[in-house]
């Protein structure tokens, strides 16, 4: 029988010890009217005939050649991160209540916690939230908290702002009457510009969310926006890429640093899935969020400390507890129990392999192969690419004809030529967003301009 | 019993500036001027320098530092801690489905999984439609909860923002309605553990959005009246949620959808066992009834022909939205899909039934070693409660204490002082996968334990004795916040 360990004479004593005549009896407390019939589900397969099925399915799917981000980034993993987290000590645990039967777990997300104030210059980090358009949407209810100077609950979100975050924001946060307004973006440089915050400026706002780099891929003047937002009473919440990090400003250091003005993002959040975690069709990835000290208390998730048992000797455990809803229930600062605890532990292992020199070539060769791509793909004729602005390792592309049979015909050879922009951005035109990591070479670039090249000659350009 | 590890230092501690595990490293590429001075990092961020070995002996130890299923019997009430199947692990791990972008075109072989795997949840729920795009337990309730809402607002009847809750619930029931712009109102349950019926009709009325309930309940009783209650609240117009925390116990014995139930959330890394991992990733599919599949959160798998396709906005207008960036935690929900593969449906009712058969033993050989079971007219779920509410007055021993003395014997405790009603409680889960054997060396402990109560009781409010580290000072973690390591200035 599938996973049970007992035999007939185990049964037998069993039921003969609880007083019973057949397991059946156990449930007698279940009105006979609401007894289930036979369950219209398949039967049982051995672990070989699934193992056939499971590895058909996979291969139909096939290894495409990828140069879609959007969100989600394909980087190498070292063969350590998931030969250790799936160990089954890590992969098999709970969450750690008991502390002294979870010191592995706990160390291991202390860690966590201080290489993700190391990345984004924040004092503290939580343990981890689902994922990064979570992270953002309770990065939102928790600014609503931590702001007593505004009243409003009005947050601005900018157009170059992941449309996908801005609508997760809007599913979770919009419950509590927060009113989510939009900002648009400079259409030559493809940023968010300070001429379209100043008519916010000196109204009642909670916060503005900007993400660098933007969902174009490219960098937006942090430093004047943090600036502004501060210089108007509105917390700033910075959604990063944490690959990025190794070379740009860290959140905690946005801002001129001029005289008066607080220097640096309030709230950080994003997508950690770049750190070790694979693409696999979306998850599970994990959210990471920072703050400033002041504004622990508003932080929703696990948070672990470092302290001491009774002998005096260094321990780890789960701390600040009475935000969470086990103990506040209803006036919990969020509902969320869990963290995604063994992606945090692949995350962690990722970090330590990496460290601050592998991170920072994984970031320049992303940053290289991206601008290799643009170059080499808008030599064809009918591709441009679409903004001004420097860029980290994702682009948008203009064509000369609709992006989406383009995309097809590609995928047709096995190359997943990026994200169509169209629906979500139909003031771009035919925009096409790519993206180049470190993992692409030379020849996949030449790869897919030569398909490109010959896709373009045979799709036809639209009227 | 595994000894475990003792300490080991912080990550940081090993680090050496020019250290690092360069194998790992791409190819070092001609500069990146591209990005304007201004923007740049002035100083690298403080991660660790180590060796690729040095990492691998760091985490591999800081594992040893763990109880885990795969290592520890694991008993921990209301958490179904049963085996996790390494062929979960093995099959969602393949390469093409670690390597699949979630915005490429739709991979068939992958989303035929994801189809199947909704259709099984929604026959053994008796529900109408499935999502699986919530990404833990919680984000199941936010869902379920914004789809009663939505319900209620789509047929303009704004005045119910009620949701009504029994004392014994689980504190993201509250937290999940308060989260939803929802009030929240708490009804008691009777003696016996059952919702109290005279409260729960004074509680209901014309702001009534709905009930929050989890059957059975987090007592470990099996909700008696549950087809009394849905009446009630449906004759108040109010609309039923089930807490699929406890789902283990009935899978394939009684269907929610069958009791009455319009909404319920599945912990498939509970019922379906798909790895705690430490504290996540979870994933708390929901199901409906007809009357609420058109606001389903999206994106969920549907079919044209013999194409699998994902069903957006386009699809569901009136849906509660997005919850996640992609598609919930898919990779999670593949190995739920396996782990049901394996079970079948003569698999998933044997789950039920020796879950339960467990939990009775257990129940039995504890109660005839003097433990008091809370509910002792009742018949145990797949978890029942003890409680030492007579050992603490006579021993001045606590639940706590006995959760750590567990532990020295090579136990995961049980969970404690959940639920919140019942003084000094251990709530008690074997699951299914344990062998009698092991609960027979459990319930040896607890006795060893309750010897120890009356000869020795401070060998348990000094325990655990032989852990990494004795009890910590949570007092002092919340106080004195250390909560990252920090670079020497």
């Amino acid at each position: 029988m599938a996973f049970i360990p007992h035999t007939p004479d185990d049964v037998a004593r069993m039921l003969q010890l609880i007083g019973v005549q057949s397991i059946d009896d156990l449930f007698d407390e279940i009105p006979g009217e609401l007894r289930a019939g036979v369950l219209g589900v398949p039967p049982a397969m051995s672990e070989m005939e699934l193992g056939r099925l499971m590895a058909e399915r996979a291969a139909s799917d096939g290894r495409p050649l990828n140069f879609i981000g959007a969100g989600a980034y394909e980087h190498h993993i070292p063969a350590p991160v998931w030969a250790i987290a799936t160990r089954g000590e890590f992969y098999s645990a709970y969450t750690p209540y008991q502390a002294e039967a979870s010191q592995g777990t706990l160390q291991l997300i202390y860690e966590y916690q201080s290489m993700i104030c190391a990345l984004t210059g924040m004092e503290v980090s939580n343990a981890s939230l689902y994922d990064g358009a979570s992270a953002l949407a309770e990065a939102c209810l928790m600014a609503v908290r931590a702001n007593r100077a505004a009243n409003s609950r009005r947050i601005l979100l900018p157009r170059a702002l992941n449309p996908i975050y801005a609508q997760v924001a809007r599913s979770i946060a919009g419950n509590q009457d927060i009113v989510f307004e939009t900002v648009d973006f400079d259409r030559a440089s493809g940023c968010t510009l300070l001429e379209s915050l100043q008519p916010y400026s000196g109204q009642d706002v909670t916060a503005l969310v900007i993400q660098q780099p933007n969902f174009f891929g490219n960098l937006e003047e942090v430093d004047r926006v943090t600036d502004w937002a501060h210089q108007n009473k509105i917390l700033l919440i910075a959604v990063v890429n944490p690959t990025a990090l190794a070379l740009l400003k860290a959140p905690g250091q946005w801002g001129s640093g001029a005289a008066g003005i607080v220097l640096g993002a309030d709230i950080v959040c994003g997508e950690g899935q770049p750190l070790g975690v694979p693409l696999a069709s979306g998850g599970p990835y994990f959210g990471f969020m920072a703050t400033r000290m002041q504004y622990v208390r508003q932080m929703p998730g696990r948070i672990v400390g470092r302290t001491v048992d009774t002998e005096g000797r260094p321990g780890f455990s789960l701390t600040l507890q009475a935000r969470e809803q086990h103990i506040r229930r209803s006036k919990a600062t969020s509902n969320i129990c869990t963290n995604q605890g063994l992606m945090v532990t692949a995350a962690t292992i990722y970090m330590s392999l990496l460290g601050p020199q592998g991170l920072a070539r994984v970031a320049e060769a992303s940053l290289r192969r991206t601008a290799d791509l643009v170059t080499t793909l808008s030599r064809i004729a009918g591709v441009r690419p679409a903004f001004t602005a420097p860029r980290f390792h994702e682009a948008v592309l203009l064509l000369d004809r609709p992006v989406a049979p383009v995309l097809a015909a590609l995928a047709r050879r096995g190359i997943f030529g990026g994200l169509d922009l169209s629906d979500r951005y139909p003031e771009l035109g035919h925009a096409l967003l790519v993206c180049a990591t470190e993992t692409k070479l030379a020849a996949d670039i030449d790869l897919y301009a030569g398909a490109l090249a010959d896709v373009m000659k045979s799709t036809r350009v639209a009227a | 019993m595994p000894e475990l590890q003792s300490r080991e230092p912080l990550i940081f501690e090993l680090s050496k500036p020019g250290r690092g595990a360069g194998t790992q490293f791409p190819p070092p590429v001609a500069g990146s001027a591209e990005i304007p001075a201004h923007l740049r990092r002035a100083t690298p961020p403080a991660l660790p320098e180590v060796s690729e070995l040095q990492a691998v002996r760091h985490f591999t130890r800081l594992s040893q530092m763990n109880f885990s299923i795969d290592t520890h019997f694991y008993p921990l009430g209301s958490c179904t801690m049963k085996y996790n199947p390494k062929a979960c692990n093995t099959f969602a791990m393949l390469p093409e489905f670690l390597g699949r972008h979630p915005l490429g075109p739709e991979p068939q072989g992958f989303l035929a999984c994801m189809y199947e795997l909704q259709e099984m949840l929604q026959e053994i729920t008796g529900m109408q439609g499935v999502s699986l795009t919530p990404m833990a337990g919680a984000q199941g309730e936010f869902a379920g909860v914004a789809m009663i809402r939505a319900y209620h607002r789509a047929r303009n009847d704004l005045g119910r923002t009620e949701i009504i809750v029994p004392q014994a619930a689980h504190g993201t029931n509250p937290a999940t309605a308060a989260m939803c712009g929802c009030t929240v109102k708490e009804i008691p349950c009777d003696a016996d553990g059952n919702v109290d019926i005279d409260a729960l009709k004074a509680a209901v009325g014309p702001a009534t959005a709905g009930i929050m309930l989890t059957n059975p309940s987090t007592l470990g009783v099996f909700e008696r009246k549950i087809t009394e209650v849905a009446r009630i609240v449906h004759e108040a117009g109010g609309l039923l949620y089930y807490d699929g925390a406890n789902l283990n116990a009935i899978l394939g014995k009684v269907r929610p959808g069958d009791m009455g139930f319009d909404v319920i959330h599945m912990n498939l890394h509970k019922t379906f066992s798909t790895p705690h991992g430490g504290g996540g990733p979870g994933s708390g599919a929901v199901g409906v009834s007809a009357r609420l599949r058109p606001f389903l959160p999206i994106p969920i798998v549907g079919k044209d022909g013999a194409r699998f396709r994902w069903l957006t906005e386009r699809d569901l207008p009136q849906s509660i939205g997005r919850l996640s960036g992609f598609m919930g935690n898919a990779g999670v929900n593949l190995r739920a899909y396996v782990y049901m593969r394996l079970l079948g449906r003569e698999g998933m009712v044997r789950v039920a039934e020796f879950a339960a058969l467990n939990a009775n033993y257990l129940l039995k050989r504890l109660q005839a070693a003097g433990f008091e079971a809370a509910y002792p007219t009742r018949r145990a779920s797949h978890e029942f409660i003890v409680t030492l509410r007579q050992e603490s007055r006579l021993y001045q021993v606590t639940a706590m204490d006995v959760a750590k003395r567990l532990l020295d014997h090579g136990f995961h405790s049980p969970t404690t002082y959940f639920p919140l009603l019942v003084p000094e409680c251990l709530l008690i889960e074997p699951t299914e996968t344990e062998a009698k054997e092991d609960l027979d060396r459990f319930c040896d402990a607890m006795i060893a334990i309750r010897r120890e109560m009356e000869q020795d009781p401070e060998k348990l409010s000094s325990a655990p004795h032989t852990m990494p580290v004795r009890r910590l000072d949570d007092v002092r973690a919340a106080k004195q916040l250390d909560l990252a390591w920090k670079p020497a200035a």
